[in-house]
């Protein structure tokens, strides 16, 4: 068993539930095949640094399995008869990559905390905000 | 005697008032060596492109300090990044 890291940009033409639909088409491949997904990203949409097939925009996204070293050829197999995939990449993690791989999920799980907790935060500060300012105008008043 | 005392200014040599000091230069240094990174990621184009001219071209380590180790492994994670349209193959002014 080896670990793998598959990365793809889908055509931006897609609607959201197409692309994710397209994006469970893969992790199917990979589970049917005795895969082990143990992360997986969606970058969203991103502007490409140059274009692939007249499009300057695609939906990547990233997913990191487990298995043996036949699933790459599956599931390579699957993105080039998918006309959706404008460009794959899938390479095998050595012990640093992996390494890194669980530190980075780490901080990205950190990151989307903190955001929700922000957001949670926002939505609790109107209430603490209104107050002061009341305060201030009545101050200015006088 | 006169033709004499004026010779080294007539053959046009420079002259400074303090002597140059030739190695003043800052020693190279292997980034990567020294914070003790181990893998270079090509999901970071940010960081790739400390590694780039302006016209996305890799610099070489005569410039960068790089350790031959670790430019191999810049070049890949370049590469792969170029792959993944995520850093362009050519460009102008990318700074």
């Amino acid at each position: 068993m080896n670990k793998y890291e598959t990365v793809f940009i889908l055509t931006p033409v897609l609607s959201d539930d197409q692309m994710k639909e397209t994006v469970e088409k893969f992790k199917k491949v990979l589970t049917d095949n005795g895969g082990n997904i143990e992360n997986e990203e969606n970058w969203g949409l991103r502007k490409l640094a140059y274009p692939i097939e007249n499009k300057n925009t695609g939906f990547y996204t990233l997913i990191e399995f487990e298995g043996e070293p036949t699933i790459v050829n599956k599931l390579e197999t699957a993105y080039r008869r998918d006309e959706k995939v404008i460009r794959f990449l899938t390479f095998r993690l050595d012990k640093y990559a992996a390494e890194y791989a669980i530190k980075r999920r780490a901080v990205r799980q950190a990151k989307l905390e903190e955001r929700a907790a922000q957001e949670a935060a926002a939505q609790e500060a109107p209430a603490a905000v209104e107050a002061p300012v009341a305060e201030t105008n009545e101050e200015t008043n006088e | 005697m006169a033709q004499e005392q004026q010779r080294p200014y007539n053959q046009g040599e420079i002259r400074y008032l303090t002597p140059l000091s030739v190695d003043n230069r800052k020693k190279k240094y292997c980034r990567f060596k020294r914070s003790g990174i181990k893998y270079i990621d090509y999901k970071d184009p940010e960081f790739l492109k400390k590694f780039l001219n302006e016209q996305g071209k890799i610099l070489p380590r005569r410039i960068t300090g790089t350790s031959l180790k670790f430019q191999r492994r810049v070049a890949k994670a370049v590469k792969r990044a170029r792959h993944l349209a995520l850093l362009p193959y050519v460009t102008d002014l990318m700074k």
